[in-house]
């Protein structure tokens, strides 16, 4: 059934935002630590759990898969409730150290790819 | 009277009308893309593009904070890209996702989430003591922000900054977050940003939920899960390296 997809989907997510936000209290920070990183793990333990007889159902599959196709298109209304207004109006001090921190964040990646990987190369 | 009816059932049923409009967005985008730049462009990234710049419509029209969706009828648009419905499909991105690389984010992802809170802060207060700042609490402040827009209004509220610096590093926030989305796309070619491992980095490095969802949707879905799941951290981690770490090592020098 579709919604044993769902349903699954939604309990790895709150799972994963408990424990985040149980995280954050213990470091005494004011944020979810690392929510949806343990969301997503837990799917793919529990969704690769127990071998063929437990695996998901084609049908159960298709409704992660709907949220997953979902994706873009909740990332382009994501894009359009952003405080974009906000960002441009703050002046150039704060759209130059916006603009310089992603610039050398990008810069960066080729640098720490370097070095992190593995001398097997499989990607 | 025809339309006072259809204003209402748009707005009573917002969240359809947002998938509805949505789509339109989409579906123009994709055309722009295949037609206008014989798809050199992706749709995708036209689509956040164009959501970007609605956004800030909404934004100097309405006055509010949530962009488009500050119009009433549009205020569905809000909810289908809040926080709730991002993770979501952030999560279910997962499913299939190739679970010995996002294994491997271990070591160097932790590596890169710390290099880029420290990286996108010091910038962040280098610019800061260039536009006149000398105070270490505005300068953290600052450079908090310049991480994400979450961790500059934790940072200054912990260290007790004024409001006005506080706005300021949430708009340096805002910043990365919507250059983040628009400018991945256009670099990805160019930093290596092509497979699970470099993902992996880039969502440490660039740390912004929002600019790394939006900015890997543009470039390449398939590797969402494996930027989210770095950049799940760094809010947190900024949280507390900014207030706490790095607050003393910028008193210790200015």
């Amino acid at each position: 059934m579709v919604i044993y997809g769902v349903a699954l989907l939604s309990f790895c997510m709150l799972v994963g935002v408990l424990v985040g936000d149980l995280l954050g209290q213990m470091m005494q920070v004011e944020a979810n630590v690392g929510g949806v990183g343990i969301a997503m793990l837990l799917l793919l333990l529990l969704s690769n759990l127990g071998g063929k007889e437990a695996a998901l159902s084609p049908i159960t599959e298709k409704g992660l898969g709907f949220w997953s196709a979902m994706y873009i298109p909740i990332v382009v209304a994501m894009a359009a409730r952003q405080n974009v207004a906000e960002a441009l109006s703050g002046g150039w001090m704060a759209i130059v150290a916006g603009v310089a921190a992603v610039a050398a964040s990008f810069a960066m990646i080729p640098v720490l790819a370097h070095f992190g990987r593995e001398p097997r190369d499989d990607s | 009277m025809i339309l006072e009816t259809l204003q209402r059932v748009l707005e009573t049923n917002g969240l359809i009308t947002a998938f509805m409009f949505v789509g339109g967005l989409v579906w123009v985008s994709y055309w722009v893309s295949g037609n206008l730049t014989r798809g050199k462009v992706h749709g995708s990234a036209i689509a956040i593009a164009l959501g970007l710049v609605l956004a800030w419509y909404g934004g100097v029209a309405t006055g509010g904070s949530r962009g488009l969706s500050d119009f009433p009828l549009l205020a569905g648009v809000g909810l289908m890209g809040g926080a709730m419905f991002r993770d979501f499909a952030i999560v279910a991105t997962a499913f299939g996702a190739d679970i010995r690389a996002l294994k491997s984010a271990g070591v160097i992802g932790a590596f890169s989430i710390v290099i880029g809170v420290a990286l996108s802060f010091v910038i962040g207060v280098i610019v800061a003591l260039a536009f006149g700042y000398t105070d270490a609490i505005e300068l953290t402040t600052i450079g908090a922000g310049a991480a994400t827009y979450i961790v500059g209004p934790v940072t200054g509220t912990a260290l007790g900054a004024g409001s006005d610096v506080i706005a300021l590093s949430v708009a340096a926030g805002l910043t990365k977050s919507v250059l983040v989305m628009i400018g991945t796309p256009f670099v990805a070619g160019r930093i290596g940003l092509n497979n699970p491992h470099s993902a992996l980095i880039y969502g440490g490095l660039m740390g912004t939920t929002s600019g790394v969802a939006g900015g890997l949707a543009a470039t390449d879905p398939k590797l969402v899960p494996y930027g989210a799941m770095t950049a799940t951290f760094y809010t947190g981690m900024g949280c507390l390296l900014a207030p706490s770490l790095l607050y003393l090592m910028v008193r210790a020098i200015v």
